[in-house]
């Protein structure tokens, strides 16, 4: 732990860091009709998760969010190819989308799009190879 | 409605440019980091704020959008500049660059001393 007093930097990260995460969160879902997607809304969230680093240092943060953003790297292709595959499943060519409007119990209809997976995927890789990048570089051990 | 609406968002657009321009000119007149950091961090704040204000003025009134990122902006912009100036003032600090030579008061200096922060 650091001893530099901080105190204005950690009060003010810990508001803006919820805004960050749930604006990134709203871009991700957004993409599908206006502009945002997978790529930028996984850059903001390792955004706001580069700004946790700055205020505090590595082994705190990974005691805040105890993930491994390899494993996170694997998972995200393993949605983007899943996703892909899924649709030889169902006798149609690679990558195949499927569409479709959904009712739901409380949101009532939705959209829902198999692409959303695959941005899931596209989300997952960006967040877990910027944070790989950010956390070699970081560490002097 | 309409004409008293445009003059409005212009009045709001117009201070946010005047007084960014005004925090530019504050950068390359002030003499050393401090007075420069003080005429950034504020005024360009109040002007941003404003210009951002004004754009969400004109899509609510004029294009009928209520666009609730602008207001997040605002209180974004609002939460971190102040910090951002505060963090760049005190390194500065902290690194020895030293103050004008005609400012006459530094109760940092006395405290950095006696270890007290």
């Amino acid at each position: 732990m650091r001893s530099n007093n901080n105190i204005i930097l950690e009060t003010t990260m810990k508001v803006v860091l919820f805004i960050i995460v749930l604006f990134s969160v709203y871009i991700f879902f957004a993409g599908h009709y206006y502009p945002g997607g997978g790529f930028i809304g996984g850059l903001m969230t390792s955004g706001a998760i580069v700004l946790l680093l700055i205020a505090y240092d590595i082994k705190t943060v990974a005691t805040i969010l105890p993930v491994n953003y390899r494993t996170m790297t694997g998972i995200g292709l393993l949605f983007a190819i899943g996703t892909s595959a899924g649709s030889l499943l169902f006798n149609v060519p690679f990558l195949t989308h499927a569409f479709g409007h959904i009712e739901v119990p409380i949101l009532g209809d939705i959209s829902l799009h198999t692409a959303t997976l695959f941005d899931l995927g596209v989300y997952l890789v960006v967040v877990g190879v910027t944070m790989t990048i950010i956390q070699t570089i970081g560490e002097d051990e | 409605m309409n004409e008293i609406i445009n003059i409005i968002i212009a009045i709001f657009i117009f201070v946010g440019a005047f007084l960014s321009l005004v925090a530019a000119f504050g950068v390359i007149r002030l003499p050393d980091v401090y007075t420069r950091n003080h005429a950034a961090s504020k005024a360009a704040t109040l002007g941003v704020m404003s210009v951002l204000f004004g754009a969400f003025l004109y899509f609510y009134l004029v294009e009928g959008h209520f666009n609730s990122r602008l207001l997040l902006g605002i209180v974004f912009i609002f939460m971190t500049s102040p910090v951002a100036g505060h963090l760049i003032s005190r390194a500065a600090y902290n690194t020895g660059v030293k103050l004008w030579d005609k400012s006459v008061h530094d109760d940092l200096k006395t405290k950095v001393k006696s270890k007290d922060i």
